[in-house]
């Protein structure tokens, strides 16, 4: 179990959110939801130590997240790349070795076998030589879900990874992660769409500065978490006809 | 306008051209790899910065009588420390960071220079002059070019990976700061080397430009490299040779050439199509 206690973060003295307390299962996919700016991202940088908390633990079956480093995949936000880097979808799957290979150790047969079964899992084989910018948004969403694959983590952390990509890849996508929760492994995904939340999700965590509530999704998924995290507005359209919690 | 057989034939005749020959090689192989590193990384200006800011190193070195690398290297890594430093620990922005720290660094450079009373060095050192290169600094460069293609031999994954998505290297536990720092240091040494073929102002085009010419031509980092080298070379051996046979001076002789090749290949090469992209804007 991946626990998260006490964690306060701020950016120039205004905290996005403290004292957030959270569990995340292993074998469950957990989706975190909430308004734009309510700090999801924030809390899954503060957990990967990408950005420096001001207070707080987090701890993965009672180990420090530095320590266990090696054991997460991260898959963050598209924007942030540099699409035009010289290099092709093969050799992005296959920089998903180089943590366990650590320093000195060229990737070899192993690795290179391990990231073209990555790369067919993710139906992406006959892409294989293509340079990364010459990909749709889908197709690009696989190959890291592809790198996340060959990493073997056992906690994968993806960060909106539905955003403009076509059904098909979404659907491949979420074919994967519950393969993975079925492995035991620990999935977290930063999602925006309210629509699909219960049927993709396992567990939820409901973010507004600060958690709202989180358990099981068909339970913490209701008009008044919703309220309380977005509006009473798009909580009443969400839930329209479907008389309180389902 | 000397040919080429004219060229050979001196290069046959004399030390001073076959030392300043074998430099230019050995610079452009250097430059031409960690340049790619330098534009992929985004950091042309940081590296331009870290060029000018090994000045005051130069001069200290000279003062005391010790090797310019170790002067140049000192410096060169304090000012990337520095701007990393004022761009991290305020809010002023690195490129905003880059410009105060390398001005000044520069300015200082100056100022030592002329205290060390040797005006005619500053002109070396400020422009290149390869054709002046002693035995001590060909053994020196040869150094610096071991060191380089060990570091990229021996980090290369880290190297891309870092390059690429650095983020994602942090997650996996890469120490990201190590490597970049590391590089700096890296380039504080190409930088001095560089400044014997083209001197401080124009070290950064020999960093960017056949890099960047070779970005143009390929979609694998690891050809990126090799292709980058070679047009390093490749200038530098035609800006030595329009240098010894029209007296231009060395440095813009070479940088010139390495533009030309930058020029020839922005329209004709695959991957800009320059031609198609411009029939399809029409």
């Amino acid at each position: 179990m991946l626990t998260v206690k006490n964690l306060t973060v701020a950016y120039d003295d205004t905290p996005v959110f403290s004292d957030v307390a959270v569990n995340f299962n292993a074998g469950k996919i957990t989706g975190i939801i909430g308004p734009n700016g309510a700090g999801k991202s924030t809390l899954i940088k503060a957990m990967l130590n990408l950005i420096k908390a001001k207070q707080g633990q987090v701890q993965y079956n009672g180990k420090s997240m530095r320590s266990v480093q090696k054991s997460i995949a991260y898959v963050e936000q598209r924007k942030d790349l540099d699409l035009t880097f010289p290099i092709d979808v093969f050799d992005v799957v296959l920089t998903g070795t180089y943590g366990k290979l650590g320093l000195f150790k060229n990737p070899g047969k192993n690795e290179k076998l391990a990231s073209k079964k990555a790369l067919e899992q993710v139906s992406l084989t006959e892409f294989s030589k293509r340079q990364i910018g010459n990909l749709s948004g889908g197709q690009l969403q696989r190959v890291f879900v592809a790198r996340a694959i060959v990493q073997e983590a056992e906690i994968i952390i993806l960060d909106e990874p539905f955003v403009g990509i076509d059904l098909q890849s979404e659907t491949a996508i979420m074919q994967i992660l519950k393969q993975w929760r079925d492995d035991g492994k620990t999935i977290i995904v930063i999602h925006h769409d309210l629509n699909k939340v219960t049927k993709y999700f396992d567990d939820l965590v409901i973010l507004n500065h600060g958690i709202v509530d989180y358990g099981p999704a068909r339970e913490v998924y209701n008009p008044k978490n919703i309220e309380r995290a977005f509006s009473a507005d798009l909580s009443s359209v969400l839930f329209a006809g479907k008389a309180g919690v389902q | 306008m000397a040919s080429l057989i004219d060229f050979f034939q001196a290069l046959g005749k004399y030390d001073f051209l076959q030392s300043a020959l074998l430099t230019a090689i050995m610079v452009g192989i250097m430059s031409g790899i960690i340049g790619s590193f330098i534009i992929l990384r985004g950091m042309s200006l940081i590296g331009d910065a870290i060029s000018h800011s090994v000045l005051p190193g130069v001069a200290v070195a000279y003062m005391l009588g010790i090797n310019i690398l170790i002067g140049a290297s000192i410096f060169g890594v304090l000012a990337a420390l520095l701007i990393g430093f004022v761009a991290s620990k305020s809010k002023i922005k690195t490129d905003t960071s880059i410009g105060v720290v390398f001005s000044a660094f520069y300015a200082l450079g100056f100022i030592l220079i002329s205290m060390a009373e040797s005006s005619t060095n500053l002109h070396h050192i400020l422009f290149g002059n390869i054709l002046a290169v002693s035995d001590s600094d060909i053994m020196t460069t040869a150094v610096v070019l071991g060191i380089v293609i060990l570091f990229v031999v021996i980090f290369y994954k880290e190297l891309l990976v870092t390059s690429f998505d650095a983020t994602y290297a942090q997650t996996y536990g890469l120490n990201v700061q190590l490597i970049h720092y590391s590089l700096m240091l890296i380039l504080t040494l190409v930088t001095v080397s560089a400044l014997q073929t083209v001197g401080i102002i124009l070290v950064v085009a020999m960093l960017i430009t056949p890099a960047a010419t070779a970005f143009l031509w390929t979609d694998k980092l690891g050809v990126m490299l090799v292709l980058s080298a070679i047009i390093g070379v490749v200038s530098s051996i035609s800006g030595l040779y329009f240098s010894y046979s029209l007296n231009w001076a060395s440095g813009p002789a070479i940088v010139i050439m390495a533009a030309l090749m930058f020029a020839i290949s922005f329209v004709v090469s695959p991957k800009q199509n320059f031609f198609k992209l411009r029939s399809v804007a029409k």
